[in-house]
């Protein structure tokens, strides 16, 4: 704890002003009469302290983390280089367009490759993550009924295997949500869809690949059923990555969609953001993108705000998105091109599908083994906890004492003691073999010593912890006794 | 293959074990009418050596010219080793800290950082980021309704001297749950909120009162007597606050007789560069009776087996992954990485280290008011108090005097006449302690030649968003 390290007086100000200003022209009842009471190191001992937090730490770069629905691939150091420049770095939001046409070429032809990766008609790139595209992207559902005065529908679909962020998002926009049935083989219950449908129908959002990690076959019909009812299709693109260059949301159908670029576009995760939710709009929906975004007139850049744009659903952050987010994977579009992003595809399902087949060998139940897996899969461990009474959380604890990050657990919700593995196309043959020798043996651990497996891990920093004492005896900042 | 890792002969064993000739085969459940082509609209790849050289020249084309302006984004100082730590893989490639045993690098920097941030801000508990500045207001508006059970109304004031485009953003994420936002004027003489105006609204049912400090224009609001004018009609007290300014002014907690019960900010000032506009990150802070109407993640302190120390994820119950539709927001990936850098910026400054470039920038910005309106016709707006930004109005077209400033390399302010077309010509500037002495000068030497000269640029530029 880096609190424990302070000792009054200590500073390490050699980054601060030699010397404290006056600020006799503020009124002493306005200003603090305590500092602030943050931690006083030395430089060093902030450098040790945290370098030693980063390796209490899993991550891409020093594990396997094959963490389904959240494409844990490497994220390319260039990205980060070039993105980083310190010109890039030092330029103020607001700088007139006489001074951003660098920056701003690179956002426009990032909406440009976008577009064309995802058969969208426009995009904008404000969305700060993946939430708040689904956010603007509802909104845009909701600002195109009301303008045409079609005020009854109030309610948005979303399968019962969807991303809690899709019905938050729908009630966030005022809506209310009715949850559709996953049929037995993984796609939606069409029937149940129809008898959903009617005048209330705002939209539906689904996920292509869905969540349980197959292709919705059917989405032509989908599409045309919600159509036919007047509502409006909605693609989460959490699972862009397994179909990038092989099939577009436009051509599935979807009026709108958002892609998460810290998955598909290998922008880092940052131990939970930022990332960037930028939204495609079929043509319908194009007065209603949020703003700003980029356009060009043949030879400048120019902002398209509230002024060109008077229909938009609004803004969304302070300025234009997480712009550094959006140069990191405009970097990483043009290092992969055209023939990169079909490989996207390619090798994520080469590698899921492999994985999947070499487990269900071993041994493993796949939650939908007649269906080809698309860039993830899910196992189910029902079995191994009815007879050996090894759940999923141990299996996933266990991993981590091997050195891989475990897969998502208990999600989607519908599948017992389930597994989501994603392997993404960075990871090469031989991490996956070694992956699967390592179920194994926790497959027979759980046999002959299943109370080992139960307690584990037991390699970490730390041991399981105490949820229940976490929420019940709220400690969630240090206080100086 | 750029990243991906595949030899022929390991494409050709796994196809073997998957029982497939090819790997297009594996798309073989798309229907192939939906199947798409080559995608020529889209360049070829690129080495990185040539794409360094393109974003090279892009970063040159934008030039680096002399920086004034403020208006939410603040250039300050960042001590190297803020970055140096941050992009360590360790912290720069892991996700959210689902798997708390393998993640307690991250939790317990994220509990650091919320023991910082209500350290510096007096409040009981934080959030561990949310977007940005204004979507975090957004959120403590959306917060601050669910939380004032006394409340029916679901109004908010907001007073016209909140930064406009904070405005904008609230009023895009709440408006659709049928929350009205009522404008509270702000004084002409000193810049601060109008006590006036505020009230007219006395003894009617609103949800909170939002108060900035320091405001859009700089200037420092009576922030006791408004958070006590709130309880005093059964509001809330929602401060918006610059972070860095929370080092030398009172904090939000200690704001009158019972202190503020929701404050946020732009976190950018602790330690994000500049960087067009992100990423930074939106702080949420409250006191311990609304921790659970807080959207987003918190971090706690437990024990593990062993009664070891440790840190996980707690009061999840209020999150989309569990609550779906019943959650406090949607956010789920939120700025961690940003997080990371303020919470070493912090330990890195201390109260001391921040106090000092607070100070510094307030005496830059006094220095920077003192030499412009030296300056014949051009004069100093409100006579507020003020922190690191002041309003000054110019003689001649404020666009245009930012036109002709830019072309001389040098970025005046940010130009107020949209916004607040009532205030004439008035142009909003800043100057942190990274302004030197002959920065300023340079300023003032150049603005009196744009002014003497009236001058146009040539060029046709559409106005600044």
């Amino acid at each position: 704890m880096i609190y424990e390290g302070s000792r009054k007086g200590r500073r390490a100000t050699a980054q601060a002003p030699l010397e404290k200003a006056e600020l006799s022209s503020i009124p002493a009842a306005m200003l603090r009469d305590t500092q602030a009471g943050l931690p006083e190191i030395s430089e060093m001992q902030a450098v040790r302290h945290f370098t030693r937090l980063s390796q209490k730490n899993f991550s891409i770069d020093t594990h396997f983390y094959p963490l389904g629905s959240c494409t844990m691939k490497y994220n390319p150091r260039a990205c980060n280089t070039l993105a980083s420049l310190p010109a890039l770095l030092a330029r103020h939001p607001l700088a007139p367009e006489t001074h951003s046409q660098g920056f701003m070429g690179c956002l426009y032809e990032l909406q440009e490759i976008l577009k064309t990766v995802t058969g969208m008609h426009a995009v904008s790139l404000t969305p700060a993550a993946g939430a708040q595209g689904e956010f603007a992207g509802v909104a845009m559902i909701r600002a195109y009924h009301d303008e045409r005065g079609d005020r009854e529908r109030n309610e948005i679909l979303v399968p019962d295997a969807a991303h809690g962020t899709n019905p938050a998002s729908a009630v966030m926009c005022g809506y209310k949500t009715r949850e559709i049935p996953t049929a037995d083989d993984g796609d939606i219950d069409v029937e149940a869809l129809k008898s959903a449908l009617g005048p209330q129908t705002a939209g539906i959002m689904l996920t292509n690949p869905s969540t349980v990690g197959v292709f919705e076959r059917r989405i032509k019909e989908i599409a045309g059923l919600v159509h036919d009812a007047g509502g409006l299709l909605y693609y989460d693109g959490a699972n862009l990555n397994a179909i990038l260059g092989k099939v577009r949301p436009g051509d599935m159908g979807f009026d709108v969609i958002h892609m998460n670029l810290h998955k598909t576009f290998s922008t880092p995760h940052g131990g939970g953001g930022p990332g960037a939710g930028p939204v495609g709009v079929s043509k319908r929906l194009e007065p209603y993108l949020p703003v700003p975004m980029v356009d060009f007139d043949g030879s400048d850049y120019l902002w398209l705000t509230e002024r060109d744009r008077p229909q938009t659903m609004g803004r969304l952050s302070a300025f234009a998105g997480n712009a550094g987010v959006l140069l990191r994977a405009y970097v990483y579009a043009r290092l992969l091109g055209r023939e990169g992003m079909h490989r996207v595809a390619e090798f994520s399902t080469l590698n899921a599908n492999y994985l999947l087949k070499r487990l269900m060998d071993a041994g493993f139940d796949a939650a939908y083994p007649d269906r080809r897996a698309s860039h993830e899969f899910i196992l189910t461990l029902k079995r191994q906890a009815k007879e050996l009474g090894v759940n999923t959380m141990d299996f996933a604890k266990r991993l981590l004492d091997y050195g891989v990050h475990a897969p998502t657990t208990y999600f989607p919700l519908l599948v017992p003691e389930c597994l989501l593995v994603e392997p993404t196309e960075t990871e090469a043959k031989e991490e996956l073999d070694n992956f699967v020798e390592i179920m194994k043996r926790i497959n027979q651990e759980a046999e002959t010593q299943p109370e080992m497996v139960k307690q584990a891990p037991h390699t970490m920093p730390v041991r399981r912890l105490d949820d229940v004492r976490a929420a019940r005896e709220l400690d969630l900042a240090w206080r100086e006794d | 293959m750029p990243f991906i890792p595949h030899t022929e002969d390991d494409i050709e064993e796994m196809l073997a074990a998957i029982g497939v000739e090819t790997i297009d085969a594996l798309f073989d459940e798309i229907p192939d009418e939906l199947r798409c082509g080559e995608l020529d609209d889209i360049p070829p790849g690129m080495p990185e050596m040539e794409l360094a050289r393109l974003m090279q020249a892009r970063a040159r084309a934008d030039g680096q010219p002399l920086c004034f302006i403020g208006a939410g984004a603040y250039d300050h100082h960042i001590p190297a080793a803020v970055w140096e730590l941050t992009t360590r893989g360790e912290f720069y490639t892991a996700y959210t800290p689902y798997q708390a045993e393998a993640s307690q690098g991250t939790l317990q920097l994220l509990y650091e950082y919320q023991s910082m941030m209500t350290a510096l801000t007096a409040m009981d508990v934080s959030n561990a980021s949310l977007y940005d500045g204004a979507s975090a207001l957004a959120e403590a508006v959306l917060m601050a309704v669910r939380a004032n059970r006394k409340s029916k109304s679901k109004r908010i004031l907001v007073p016209r001297n909140l930064h406009p485009v904070y405005r904008k953003v609230t009023h895009t994420i709440v408006r659709n749950q049928q929350i009205e936002l009522v404008e509270v004027a702000y004084d002409s003489a000193s810049g601060g909120i109008d006590s006036t105006d505020l009230d007219r609204h006395s003894g009617e049912d609103y949800a909170a009162l939002i108060i900035p400090q320091p405001n859009f224009f700089g200037v420092l609001e009576a922030v006791d007597e408004l958070t006590d004018w709130a309880h005093a009609n059964g509001m809330l007290a929602i401060a918006v606050v610059n972070p860095l300014a929370m080092a030398v002014l009172k904090p939000a907690g200690e704001w009158g007789e019972q202190g503020a019960d929701i404050c946020c900010g732009e976190g950018q000032p602790l330690g994000a560069p500049l960087a067009s506009g992100g990423p930074y990150f939106g702080f949420l802070c409250s006191t311990q009776k609304l921790v659970r109407q807080m959207p987003g993640r918190i971090i706690g302190k437990t024990v593990d087996l062993d009664g070891k120390p440790g840190y996980a994820l707690t009061l999840q119950a209020r999150e989309q992954h569990i609550r779906r539709s019943k959650a406090t927001s949607n956010i789920c990936t939120n700025q961690g990485l940003m997080v990371t850098a303020a919470t070493i910026h912090m330990s890195l400054m201390g109260s001391e280290g921040l106090q000092r470039v607070a100070a510094a920038s307030h005496a830059n910005a006094a220095e920077l008011t003192h030499a412009l309106t030296s300056l014949p016709g051009v004069e100093g707006l409100f006579d507020g108090p003020v922190f690191h930004e002041r309003v000054v109005r110019l003689p001649i077209a404020a666009n245009k005097a930012l036109r002709a400033l830019a072309a001389h390399n040098v970025l005046g302010g940010f130009d107020l006449s949209d916004d607040y077309p009532e205030l004439g010509d008035a142009i909003l500037v800043c100057a942190t302690e990274l302004r030197s002495e002959s920065d300023i000068e340079s300023y003032r030497s150049k603005l009196e030649r744009v002014i003497a000269s009236q001058v146009e640029t040539p060029c046709q530029l559409k106005p600044d968003w």
